[in-house]
């Protein structure tokens, strides 16, 4: 007979929904009253929006627990540990039958996150167990020769996750290619783009992979040390990455031959970008470089350097271990493989996904996210990031690989899906990435610099009800002109947002500039509040709360909105109990 | 030059603080000789004093042979380095994408109102600081803030308020 296992997942989704809590909570219990099960940990398995997680594997199958608190890990303990007594309402998930969420895991399939959820990171022996670390033993014992295992990635189809997608073995190749005593490999996992955490839950969930495929890269690079550039934003990626590096070489898998170490990202957006990054190793201001020369001929510390992000490195081993057929089974023609994306905005099922590339944006809203909360419509996905772009519903059925994507004016990016409904603006959308990208421009082209800020301002205009007519060709033209003149990605696609909402979403971007109208009423100085007479019972509360004193009214009497005073800061809305105040 | 200006005017706004620079001989020892260290070092004083002082600076160059105005051009380039103090409580909006469209902005002006400081200010009484941040990468609790290390999720603006009154009556309940 088995014991059974109980395992809480503490990812940092987990741990800010209270985790941590029910773990001590489990913890305290099983001292207490010699409960006779195993207690373990384990990260994110992707179901953000059921967290905390809570598994309990025993002899008749395994359940998933999810919107743990306490008081119900306290009924898990008594009623299923103790009794054998599943409860029923909790589960989220069980091998024995079919529930409404079993269809979020069937449809994944998982190879980067082979191990996020099912492993404890902070246990290398976990990581062994599933076959890790096997790659590289094989490479070693056979003395593979780094071109076979250039030519296996190679003919795997892997390409860049990190956002460019250029072809991962080829990028070896040419640092392969490039003699010198000194080389490195860099592991960029400085994921900056606002609503995306793959490369977070990976390095949290499974670090040990990324290590085990920067070691094989510097094997196939013949590098001769490592680098991981991690933003400080992720404490807990950098404790455990710490943690898998100092278990790494107390087996040996790393030391004396190539060792790796970790640098801490200070906060900056152009740092994803490869010779900002470089620059920013070497302990100055994050700014790009011109480029020929490349890292794989000139990188950092003025050696060659090959640099992959986070969630390619995760790949490696399995496809050392699978095969390069194996894994060019999944995806399409030109893009092999899978993809890790982390669903959110306005969605049901928010959480960290990986999908076989090809599967349509619909599949992956509606199949997987389980569609859009309320009654709402569903609107657009964004795509990408801050770099990336809108694709509207009615492009929906767009298959998700490199190509298709461009196609739309988005760009896969590192795989950040945002999805939007009806009350989210375009407009809006648009002068919120700007203002991100205006802001993180390092400055050096000056149509970057100087160019997103003339954008950023033309939309807040518009936003403000000040647009002009002229204005969405100004818009256009200028980010013809900044994608042509910058020297980095964070310039050359930093209008692709703009670019696209006014593509797909013309008719938003009139109704501001002509009606002065947010059709999303989302612009909330566009937006004008009025009392509904026949809700208004004159409790005074709204014109208590006035900042501006534009509501007038007696004590039982309906009040009245001063549309000149009234700033349209909504605190009436807010503050009404009785419905009485309309928003049109 | 416009970092003497800038410190200055820092300096005014908290009078009677002295820096011991003494403890700052560890981190000296630790980095000294070796390169690319502008970054790390910059981070480990930070964590120190929580901030970086001027004489920091100062000594810092002097003793590890760095150039002050790559320094501070380093410092003012990232998002993380502070030149001027911090309340005992940051708390961090986050305005990543998902929680801008579930209106994180009504979070942050619910919280400039409340503690009356703009975006990035400290509070009068050096408690609170308030920060917007690109991403906090919770994105399925959006929208998100976090004080210390605890995050506050699927908030309002009237939640945050909630949020940020308790931590007042608490602290006014320890001893001084």
């Amino acid at each position: 007979m088995g014991q059974t296992r109980v395992i809480v997942g503490l990812g940092s989704c987990g741990l800010a929904a209270g985790a941590g809590k029910v773990y001590e909570k489990i913890r305290s219990l099983k001292e207490a009253e010699d409960l006779d099960f195993k207690l373990s940990k384990t990260s994110c398995s992707g179901m953000c929006y059921r967290e905390p997680l809570v598994e309990v594997v025993d002899e008749t199958g395994w359940y998933l627990y999810g919107g743990i608190n306490e008081d119900i890990a306290v009924e898990l303990l008594n009623s299923h540990v103790a009794n054998n007594n599943p409860v029923k309402e909790h589960i989220v998930c069980t091998d024995l039958y079919d529930t409404p969420d079993s269809r979020f895991f069937r449809q994944q399939v998982k190879i980067a996150l082979r191990n996020c959820g099912r492993i404890d990171p902070e246990n290398i022996m976990e990581y062994e167990a599933r076959g890790g670390y096997e790659a590289l033993k094989r490479i070693i014992d056979e003395n593979t020769d780094p071109r076979s295992i250039i030519r296996e990635v190679t003919d795997s189809g892997l390409r860049g996750r990190g956002g460019g997608g250029f072809p991962t073995g080829l990028k070896w190749k040419y640092t392969f290619n490039h003699k010198s005593t000194e080389k490195y490999v860099i592991c960029n996992a400085d994921e900056g783009d606002p609503g995306a955490f793959m490369d977070r839950s990976l390095l949290e969930g499974d670090p040990h992979s990324v290590l085990e495929g920067m070691i094989i890269a510097g094997l196939a690079t013949e590098a001769t040390s490592g680098v991981i550039y991690c933003r400080a934003e992720y404490p807990l990626a950098l404790k455990r990455l710490d943690i898998a590096i100092r278990q790494a070489r107390e087996r040996n898998y790393l030391g004396k031959d190539f060792d790796i170490s970790v640098k801490e990202g200070a906060g900056a957006f152009v740092c994803g970008e490869e010779t900002a990054l470089i620059s920013s190793v070497e302990g100055y201001r994050g700014m790009p470089a011109k480029r020929p020369p490349f890292p794989a001929e000139s990188g950092l510390w003025k050696k060659p350097t090959n640099i992959n992000n986070v969630e390619t490195f995760a790949n490696i081993p399995w496809i050392m271990r699978q095969g390069a057929a194996e894994y060019a089974r999944y995806g399409t023609e030109k893009s092999r493989g899978t993809k890790v994306f982390a669903l959110a905005g306005k969605i049901r099922h928010g959480g960290l996904v990986e999908v076989p590339m090809g599967i349509t944006i619909k599949d992956i809203v509606f199949g997987l996210g389980g569609g859009i909360p309320g009654d709402k419509t569903f609107k657009a996905v964004q795509l990408g990031g801050p770099s990336g772009g809108c694709i509207p519903a009615w492009l929906a059925d767009t298959p998700v690989d490199y190509e298709s994507v461009n196609a739309t004016g988005a760009i896969m990016g590192s795989g950040g899906l945002v999805v939007m409904d009806e009350t989210t603006c375009m407009v809006d959308i648009a002068r919120f990435f700007l203002d991100f990208t205006a802001r993180e421009s390092c400055g050096k082209c000056t149509f970057c610099r100087i160019g997103t800020m003339r954008m950023l301002e033309i939309l807040v205009r518009i936003t403000e009800g000040s647009g002009r007519e002229e204005d969405i060709a100004i818009l256009e033209d200028l980010a013809g002109q900044i994608k042509e003149s910058s020297l980095c990605g964070l310039g050359q696609t930093a209008p692709n947002p703009v670019i696209t909402t006014i593509r797909y979403f013309r008719d938003e971007y009139e109704a501001h500039i002509n009606q002065k109208r947010c059709p999303a009423k989302a612009c909330k100085k566009l937006l004008r509040y009025e009392v509904d007479e026949s809700n208004c019972t004159g409790c005074t509360v709204c014109a208590r709360n006035c900042p501006v004193s534009a509501i007038s009214g007696e004590r039982k009497e309906i009040h009245y909105i001063d549309q000149d005073i009234c700033t349209r800061c909504g605190i009436c809305y807010l503050k009404c109990r009785f419905d009485a105040i309309m928003v049109t | 030059m416009r970092v003497e200006r800038i410190i200055n005017k820092r300096q005014e706004l908290v009078p009677g603080q002295n820096t011991d620079t003494g403890l700052l001989d560890g981190v000296i020892r630790k980095y000294s000789g070796k390169r690319g260290i502008m970054i790390p070092v910059l981070q480990e004083t930070q964590k120190i004093y929580g901030y970086l002082p001027r004489e920091t600076f100062l000594r810092l160059s002097e003793e590890l042979g760095l150039n002050l105005s790559d320094m501070y051009g380093v410092a003012t380039f990232y998002a993380q380095f502070r030149l001027s103090p911090v309340g005992r409580h940051i708390i961090r909006v986050c305005h990543g994408t998902a929680c801008h469209v579930q209106n994180a902005q009504g979070i942050t002006d619910a919280l400039e109102e409340t503690l009356k400081v703009a975006d990035g200010g400290t509070t009068d009484d050096g408690m609170f600081t308030l920060e917007s941040v690109a991403c906090l990468g919770c994105c399925s609790l959006a929208p998100v803030m976090m004080i210390g290390d605890e995050t506050y999720g699927k908030l309002t603006g009237k939640e945050a308020v909630k949020v940020i009154k308790n931590i007042r009556i608490k602290e006014k309940k320890l001893p001084i």
